[in-house]
């Protein structure tokens, strides 16, 4: 009697416990914990009008760049050129990547795909994502 | 390209701590992702800093030590909440020891979408000479 009662709640215990563990990894690691590395990293902040995503590609140009909006996913598609490196150089580093990229992100509302605006400053992107007019949350006043 | 990525983004992470002393500035340093290749002429350094302008990217050649410095510009954006992080902002810094000597007033920068060209040429007794043998 006693140890059935014990036991689940010592295994509820942990789940908990197990769930707060990889909650807190996820959230508060830096981004060498996460599984998988997306390519480019993006940054996004919120307030009530939209969103306002930044991502980090150096090395590639404006022309080069696509961002796409349907509904509630943006797509930023890419290519980073290699470098004209000649034929008779040695290579002593090769640290930074290239080639062809694509993310989408999953938005939490449908996006006025007519007042987007995109800017690329410095080899980063930054998206201002205005959300659509009608879906906005409505204030309901109490009347007396 | 993603793993490759992985073992960076661990290597950026990490502060540089040369000689012990600290940055004036309490702000993340990244060490860039860099290139370096040599020619017989020249030795070509790329950089990748998201963030900086050319107006923040400070170089120095002091005898072999190349340093490079980037202050990042970035702006986050006014009256919107963070929802959702990947990278952070920081600065940049990283120096490298030149094997070879380096004619100074030859050194050519450009930065362009975030990263940074050094054209560095060789000095001219560092460059290879070659001797041809002749039969007799």
């Amino acid at each position: 009697m006693y140890k059935t009662f014990r036991t689940p709640s010592i295994w509820r215990e942990m789940d908990r416990l197990q769930r707060d563990m990889n909650r807190l990894f996820n959230q508060r690691s830096s981004s060498h914990l996460r599984v998988a590395p997306s390519y480019p990293a993006i940054n996004t902040w919120a307030n009530e009008d939209g969103l306002f995503v930044s991502a980090e590609m150096p090395g590639v140009s404006t022309q080069d760049i696509d961002i796409s909006v349907t509904g509630n996913t943006l797509v930023i598609t890419g290519e980073r050129g290699a470098d004209d490196i000649p034929e008779d150089a040695r290579i002593h580093r090769k640290e930074r990547g290239y080639g062809k990229f694509s993310r989408s992100i999953q938005l939490p509302f449908s996006v006025d795909a007519e007042k987007v605006e995109a800017s690329f400053k410095n080899g980063v992107l930054n998206i201002l994502l205005p959300q659509v007019e009608a879906e906005k949350p409505k204030k309901i006043a109490i009347k007396n | 390209m993603s793993k490759d990525n992985q073992a960076m983004e661990v290597q950026e992470q990490e502060m540089i701590e040369n000689d012990g002393s600290e940055r004036m500035r309490s702000r993340t340093t990244f060490i860039p992702r860099s290139d370096i290749y040599e020619t017989d002429e020249n030795v070509v350094v790329s950089v990748d800093m998201p963030g900086v302008n050319e107006d923040t990217v400070d170089i120095t050649l002091e005898k072999n030590i190349l340093t490079i410095n980037g202050i990042s510009t970035y702006e986050e954006p006014d009256d919107f909440s963070l929802a959702y992080n990947e990278f952070e902002v920081g600065d940049y810094e990283r120096s490298f020891r030149l094997t070879d000597r380096i004619d100074r007033d030859g050194i050519e920068a450009i930065f362009r979408d975030g990263v940074l060209k050094l054209t560095l040429p060789k000095a001219e007794e560092a460059k290879i000479k070659k001797i041809s043998v002749k039969a007799k």
